[in-house]
Formats: C-alpha cells, sequence, structure tokens
C-alpha cells in the first residue's frame, strides 16, 4: 500500500460556538479520484478551507507529502504540492488570461524568465482548450472558460494534488462532460483528485472513493456505490 | 475591450530593448536636470528652484505611495507620518552635532523603513481597509509625540540652519534640489524596477484577488511588508531634506494635510497602474497648484484638488494612464 | 503623587459623560463600516457639517440648537440616502475597486473640510444656549449640562436605532444585510435598499452628533480629523457590528481620554483614541464584544 499523500486526523473547526467541522479524518493516495459530497452548509467548504490553509483549523492535524502543514499558510500549502479551485472562479481581473497562469508559475514553478514564462502558460492553456482566448481578459470568458481558467491556473503550479471546488456547477450536461474530461487528462498525468461536487453523475463516474460530511461529520467514506446505499446518506440528501 | 492594468502592450521585451530605454530615459532626464540646475543657478529666482523641489518631492511621495498603493492595493494615509519621520530624524540628529546630509537621509531612510515594516507587520494580516485606517492611526499618534516632544520644538516648531556650501554648489538649496532630483531619479528607477519584477507581478495579483494569489503560492504578507517597508522608506528620504528646505520645521507643516493628500491625489488622477502615473500627477497637479497657491489661496488650490480627486476617481478611476491605455487599445 | 480623588472621580464622570456622546459619533460608522461595509472615513465630514448647520441655524434663524436636531437630523437622512446612491452607483457596483471607494472617501472628506474653510473660516464658532449655562453638581462632582444633554440625547439616539434594528422589519432587513447580502433578498427585502436606508441613518446620526458637539464645545473645521480616529476606535473596539459593544468601547475611550487630559494634559488626548486603535488592531481586532 502506498504511502498515503494527504492524511488530515480529526479535524475540528468553530466559528463563535457553531462548530462547522468535527473530528474529521481523511487519507487521500497518490494519483487517486476521490469525491466528497454532502448537503449544502454541512461543512465540505470548511474542510477545504482547512485542507488549503485559509483556515487555521482549532484540532486536529494535516500531514502533507511527508510534511505537517497543520500551520502552514495557503501559499506554502500551494509551493508543496496542494492546490484548490474556487467554487465561483477568482481569476485575476487586472492580468490577461496568460499572465494569470504566469503567476503560479512564476511563483510556484519558480521560472523568471519572459520566454519561458510564456511558453509554459501557452501549453497549459493549450492543455485545457484556451489557447485561443491568451490575450484577452477574464471578463471575456464564458463559465465554462472561467472554469477551465481556474484549472490551468491550478495546475500552473505543478501540483501533486488539486481539490477542485463545484468546478462544475452552473454548466450544461455538454460543459460537464468536458470538464470531467480534463479532470481525467490531469489524473492520468498522475495528479490525485478530491472533487466536491452536487452532480451526482459526475462524482460517481468520476470518484474511486466518496465520503460523505453532513453537519460537520464524515459519516461514509468508500465505493461510490456502497456509499450512496447506506441509509445515513439517504436521510441527508432526502430530509433537505 | 480589454482592460489590461498589467501588460506594457505586445512590445514585451524579448528583446528588453524597449525596457532599457525607459531606464535610461529616467536617467538621462536626471542628469539633465541637475545641470540644468547648475546652470541656471543665480540666474533665475530662487522661486522656481522652491517651485521644483516641491513638485519633485511630490513625485518621490507619490512614487512611494504607489509602491504599496497602486501596485497592491493597500491605501496608506499616514504618508506625512512618514514624511515627517524623515523630517524629524534630521532635526533630532542635527541637534546632536553638524551631519552630514548623507547620514542624516540614511538614517531617516532607515527609521522610517523600521516603523513601516511594524507597522505593516502589526496589521498587514488583517483586512487592507485596517491597514489603511491603522496608517491614518499612526500619523495621528506621531505627531501628537512630536507636539509634546520639545527637543524637536514641540507644537512651535524648530529652526534649522542650512550648512554653510563650498565646492560646485553656490547655494544649499541648489545643493538640496540636485539632491531631490537624484531621489526622485533613483525613486522612478525602483519603482520601476518593482513594478516588472516578481515583487510587482506578485502585488498586482494580491490587488486583484488576494486569496486567490495565496492559493497561487504568492506570499502575499511577505511581498505587502517588502512594499511597505521601500515605501516607508523612500517618504522617510523626500521628508530627510525638508528640514533644509524650510529652514522652519513644524508639526503642522511636517504631518500637514497637503502632504497627506497629494500622495494619494497624485497617483490616483496620474494613475496608479504603473511609475509614470504619479509622475503625470505630480507634474499636472503639483504645477496647478503653485499657480493657483501664488494667484488665489493655499486653502482653494487644496480645495480644488479635492474636487479633482473625488472627479477623476469618478469619471476617470485609472487615471490619465488609464485614459491613454484606452486610447492606445481602441486605435489597435 | 498624592491620589487626588476628586480630581480621579470628576475625570471618571466627565469621562462617562464624554464617552456617551462619543457614542453618537461612533453609532454612523457601526451602521455604515460594521453593518454595511462601507469604509466611510468621510463620516467626521458628516459630523462637522452637522456643527455648522447649528451654527447657522443659530446665527441666521435663532434656531435652538437642540430643536435644530429635530429639524437636521432628517436632513441628514435624506443627504445620506442620496450620497449612498452615488457611491453604489460609481463604486460599489463597479466591483471590488475599494481602492478607490477608499479614496472617493477621503477625497470627500477633506473636501468638505476645506469647503468649510472657504465659507466661513477658521475661527472657532459655538452656540449659546443660556438654559445649558450651569451643571448639574452632587457632592464634589459636577457637570456641566452643556455636556449632560449631549449624553443624554446620544444614549436616546442609540437606544432608539437599536430597537429600530431589532423590532421593525426594514430594521431587521438592515441586520441580514449585515450578515448575508444575498439571503435578504429570501426574507422580501430589497438589500440596496436596505443599505441605502441604512447609510441614511448613518449619516442622520453624524449630523446629531455635530450639533451636539457644537453644544459640548466650540468647534472649528480640522476638529474632524480628530473623529475618524475616535469614530474608528470605537467601532472597531466594539466589534465591529455591535451597538451595545459601540456604547461599552466609547465609553471606555471617554474616561481613557478624560483622565489622560486631567493628568497629562489636552495636547495628549488625541493620541488616546487612535493609540487604543492601533492597540485593537494589533492585538484584539475582533474588539470586545467582537464577531
Amino acid at each position: 500500500m502506498t504511502e498515503p499523500l494527504l492524511t488530515a486526523e480529526s479535524v475540528t473547526k468553530r466559528f463563535e460556538g457553531f462548530i462547522a467541522l468535527s473530528d474529521v479524518g481523511f487519507v487521500m493516495h497518490p494519483g487517486e479520484r476521490v469525491g466528497l459530497i454532502g448537503p449544502n452548509g454541512s461543512g465540505k467548504s470548511t474542510f477545504v478551507n482547512c485542507l488549503t490553509g485559509v483556515y487555521r483549523s482549532d484540532a486536529g492535524a494535516i500531514r502533507f507529502d511527508g510534511h505537517d502543514i497543520t500551520g502552514m499558510p495557503s501559499w506554502l500549502r500551494c509551493k508543496q504540492g496542494l492546490v484548490r479551485t474556487y467554487q465561483i472562479p477568482r481569476p485575476f481581473r487586472g492580468m490577461t488570461v496568460q499572465q494569470n497562469i504566469e503567476v503560479p508559475l512564476r511563483f510556484t514553478a519558480g521560472h523568471t524568465s519572459a520566454r519561458e514564462l510564456a511558453r509554459r502558460a501557452q501549453e497549459i492553456l493549450d492543455k485545457v482548450g484556451l489557447i485561443d482566448s491568451a490575450r484577452l481578459n477574464p471578463k471575456r470568458l464564458s463559465q465554462v472558460e472561467l472554469r477551465k481558467l481556474e484549472l490551468a491556473r491550478a495546475i500552473a503550479a505543478a501540483p501533486k494534488m488539486l481539490i477542485a471546488d463545484e468546478a462544475m456547477a452552473g454548466l450544461s450536461e455538454s460543459e460537464v462532460d468536458e470538464i470531467l474530461e480534463l479532470l481525467h487528462t490531469l489524473n492520468s498525468d498522475g495528479l490525485s483528485i478530491l472533487l466536491i461536487e452536487h452532480i451526482m453523475r459526475a462524482v460517481m463516474s468520476f470518484s474511486q472513493r466518496v465520503i460523505v460530511i453532513v453537519a460537520g461529520r464524515k459519516i461514509a467514506d468508500g465505493l461510490p456505490d456502497e456509499v450512496m446505499r447506506m441509509d445515513e446518506v439517504e436521510r441527508a440528501y432526502l430530509g433537505e | 475591450m480589454t482592460t489590461n492594468t498589467l501588460a506594457e502592450p505586445e512590445r514585451s521585451p524579448s528583446t528588453g530593448l524597449l525596457a532599457i530605454r525607459a531606464d535610461v530615459l529616467i536617467l538621462i532626464s536626471g542628469v539633465g536636470l541637475v545641470i540644468l540646475t547648475m546652470l541656471l543657478s543665480g540666474r533665475i529666482s530662487e522661486y522656481y528652484f522652491l517651485a521644483a523641489y516641491t513638485i519633485l518631492q511630490f513625485v518621490v511621495l507619490g512614487t512611494a505611495w504607489n509602491i504599496l498603493g497602486g501596485y497592491g492595493g493597500y491605501i496608506n494615509f499616514g504618508t506625512a507620518g512618514f514624511f515627517a519621520i524623515g523630517c524629524y530624524t534630521t532635526v533630532v540628529l542635527i541637534k546632536l552635532g553638524p551631519m552630514p546630509l548623507a547620514v542624516s537621509m540614511a538614517a531617516a531612510a532607515i527609521v522610517a523603513a523600521l516603523v513601516g515594516l511594524g507597522t505593516g507587520y502589526l496589521t498587514l494580516r488583517l483586512r487592507g481597509v485596517y491597514f489603511s485606517i491603522a496608517t491614518l492611526a499612526l500619523a495621528i499618534v506621531l505627531q501628537t509625540l512630536v507636539i509634546n516632544w520639545t527637543f524637536v520644538g514641540g507644537a512651535r516648531g524648530i529652526y534649522v540652519i542650512r550648512p554653510a556650501v563650498s565646492g560646485i554648489f553656490s547655494s544649499y538649496v541648489q545643493l538640496i534640489l540636485v539632491m531631490m532630483i537624484g531621489l526622485t531619479t533613483v525613486s522612478l528607477i525602483i519603482a520601476r524596477a518593482v513594478e516588472r519584477s516578481w515583487i510587482g507581478i506578485g502585488l498586482a495579483a494580491i490587488r486583484d484577488d488576494e486569496g486567490a494569489a495565496e492559493t497561487c503560492g504568492v506570499p502575499s504578507l511577505r511581498l505587502k511588508l517588502i512594499a511597505t517597508t521601500l515605501s516607508g522608506a523612500l517618504m522617510g528620504l523626500a521628508g530627510s531634506l525638508f528640514p533644509y528646505f524650510v529652514t522652519y520645521v513644524d508639526p503642522a507643516t511636517a504631518f500637514g494635510l497637503p502632504i497627506a493628500v497629494n500622495s494619494i491625489a497624485m497617483p490616483l488622477i496620474g494613475g496608479t497602474a504603473t511609475w509614470w502615473g504619479p509622475v503625470v500627477g505630480a507634474l499636472l497637479l503639483g504645477s496647478t497648484q503653485q499657480i493657483l497657491t501664488v494667484t488665489i489661496s493655499s486653502a482653494a488650490n487644496l480645495f480644488i484638488v479635492g474636487l479633482l480627486l473625488v472627479a477623476f476617481l469618478i469619471v476617470a478611476p485609472r487615471g490619465v494612464v488609464g485614459l491613454v491605455r484606452d486610447w492606445q487599445a481602441r486605435r489597435e | 503623587m498624592d491620589v487626588n480623588w476628586d480630581l480621579i472621580v470628576n475625570a471618571i464622570v466627565t469621562g462617562i459623560v464624554l464617552g456617551g456622546f462619543y457614542a453618537s459619533v461612533a453609532i454612523g460608522v457601526t451602521i455604515a463600516f460594521g453593518m454595511l461595509d462601507i469604509v466611510n472615513i468621510a463620516h467626521p465630514a458628516f459630523i462637522i457639517v452637522g456643527g455648522y448647520l447649528a451654527f447657522y441655524g443659530r446665527d441666521r434663524f435663532a434656531l435652538d440648537p437642540l430643536v435644530s436636531i429635530l429639524v437636521f437630523a432628517p436632513l441628514g437622512y435624506l443627504i445620506g440616502r442620496i450620497f449612498y446612491r452615488g457611491y453604489h452607483r460609481f463604486f460599489e457596483s463597479r466591483g471590488d475597486e475599494s481602492l478607490q471607494g477608499l479614496a472617493f472617501f477621503f477625497g470627500v472628506l477633506f473636501v468638505v473640510e476645506i469647503g468649510i474653510v472657504l465659507v466661513s473660516g477658521v475661527d472657532y464658532r459655538s452656540v449659546e444656549t443660556a438654559y445649558l449655562d450651569s451643571s448639574l453638581s452632587a457632592g464634589f462632582v459636577s457637570v456641566p449640562w452643556r455636556m449632560l444633554a449631549p449624553f443624554v440625547i446620544a444614549l436616546g439616539m442609540l437606544g432608539g436605532i437599536q430597537l429600530f434594528l431589532l423590532k421593525t422589519f426594514t430594521g431587521r432587513a438592515i441586520l441580514a444585510v449585515a450578515q448575508d447580502f444575498e439571503a435578504v433578498r429570501l426574507i422580501g427585502a430589497d438589500p440596496i435598499r436596505a443599505k441605502e436606508i441604512a447609510f441614511g441613518i448613518a449619516v442622520g446620526t453624524a449630523i446629531v452628533a455635530g450639533v451636539l458637539l457644537i453644544i459640548i464645545q466650540p468647534i472649528e473645521p480640522s476638529i474632524a480629523r480628530e473623529y475618524i480616529g475616535r469614530a474608528f476606535a470605537i467601532c472597531v473596539l466594539g466589534g465591529i457590528a455591535s451597538i451595545p459593544g459601540t456604547l461599552v468601547a466609547s465609553l471606555v475611550l471617554g474616561v481613557a481620554e478624560s483622565m489622560t487630559t486631567t493628568f497629562f494634559g489636552p495636547s495628549w488626548a488625541p493620541a488616546v483614541a487612535f493609540g487604543l486603535l492601533l492597540l485593537t488592531l494589533t492585538f484584539k481586532p475582533s474588539g470586545i464584544f467582537g464577531r
């Protein structure tokens, strides 16, 4: 059994008396595809924010690639190889699409020459299918293109693990497939992916393993079919 | 229409030719101004030297402000505080004994830089608005300290004697004008270098979306601290020459509203996205103010600056730089 | 130094009374900045305008200052609503250009300050109220009525606003906007309009605070800048969006300033508010009643 890439133990997060996450444990292996589901407000985003360093957890430990990252700031976790995309895309609006990609290339992968940066950025844009938009400002992009930009920017950091936070929300069926295909391609290159989604068919088809968070607790962690048949999971969704 | 604030357009250097030209242009202008100063000394009214000094001082202050404000998106309301630190560091040193200009300038830069670093370290981990409010608070606290410090003259102020000049300089005013030209040149070269470096790119990402920037590996606190420290140091340097310029230093002037307001208005009107924005703003506003102060009154002059600031923010939020770039983009 | 209890108690009482007044200064910032996330550093400008309105009301129309509160408060409310509309159109809806918004308020602040200088000069202005000339005494403690009346009015204003926010539909919509902008629509309210009304209230309180100020002491235009520190120090110390917090923080600041003035002299007073602000931001940015 390979050494886990990410280990989260007993992660707990409180906001002014409200317990958002309680004792959540989670393991991810290199090259794995894991889905994370749960009703709205159940703590999924909070969990992601704790993993990526946006929040500091009140209790628990997080290890990534052999390092203890529990106290690390976001940018350092990015350099360790843990990246994320946002539910609502957050491109840099004062820059072109290509310059957006050049930021992580410069700060994480550490390239400095303008020519090298441009070349690698264009490589990545080509990979996600955005090469024709390289010179545009992000406000000219469509929803699905913005999602691709988010992904492109994330992979520009040469990560080992990507957390995709509802990367497909609001997209049409064919657009969902586009993104799924892109994610599969990235995964086959060796990238571990944690997919947080509400679109069930995407989660089921993509994930090797599914975990379920409800009301701040992890209530399931296993094969997609098994998890979906569990009583608690059904209740959590039907009871919404 | 692309509203690209980052790029130098397609001429972006693969050869680096344009990059070298702008730097050289600044340097040549600086040297040219120095030569002009030396030649005109004694031939034209000293007023023009004083006016030039004032305008250049604002170029420095505006440029310094812009490194953190324009590039990074963090507004410093306490420019006057850093300026006054430079001022009063010089005053303190002068009172201790005769002091070479270079020493007082260096000391001023260091003290101002440290204060900038300290303030930044304490408040930059909070939201941007808290940093801005903290800079305002800092300026007032410093002013109160100085008012209550009799060693530097307190509220009544203190007189500073210009040292005698020798050598190539015929007057002290000429000397400090030359120093100010030098400081301006250096500030502009630094601002431009920062803008094009990883610091500038990182600051631009922070300005656009700090959270997303961090997710891309941008060490935001570190970059903000660099910007705050550098900005503070330059403001302190500008202030370090001021006592010799005015010869009478009092808190009301050193911490005065014109300093605070102009250092914000000039970059915003000129354009915050790039190094020459504050220059344009300082030249436009500075000369306007010189004319207005002489013809109407200094209160009216500040009033008009304020109106211009508000007007530009509403109508042309990216300043003259923005207008120029929009015009360029429309031509393509 | 011998402990002079007379002096200390008087300083504390004065501080409390002053603090009550400061609450009227800060409530507008608590609403605008704490609840609506609008960094209105031009707030003191509106205060000063209120003071000068009271002055001219007295000077030209023999308008009693306390009565003028009833006249100018609604005016302030209207000005605030119009102002917010402009701000929203040019800055808020343009996106996260908080730099421009902040600079805008800064511009407004000193345009107003200098505008007043141009109109009224730099001389101190005051209002005469014969019936407020005496003091209320209890033992060795004595408080002038010209401070006590504003204290009472300020507290009344705070109480009124707190009731409005908790008990009326619009008030609760405003509180909801503070929590979650979009969710406000779910309770059938228009968040933009709620913000507009709230900002109107904020400016209204500033005008009232200005009238109270000129009752307490003579004013001149540059006083505005002292009050930025006080208003924001109180707002931050009090937990940003909490009205009880604002009151407590105001009292704390009032007493701190009063003690400083009594024992160290008035020239140190401006540093108290700003120093307190810096300390709070450094060590406990969420304030006393922090969120």
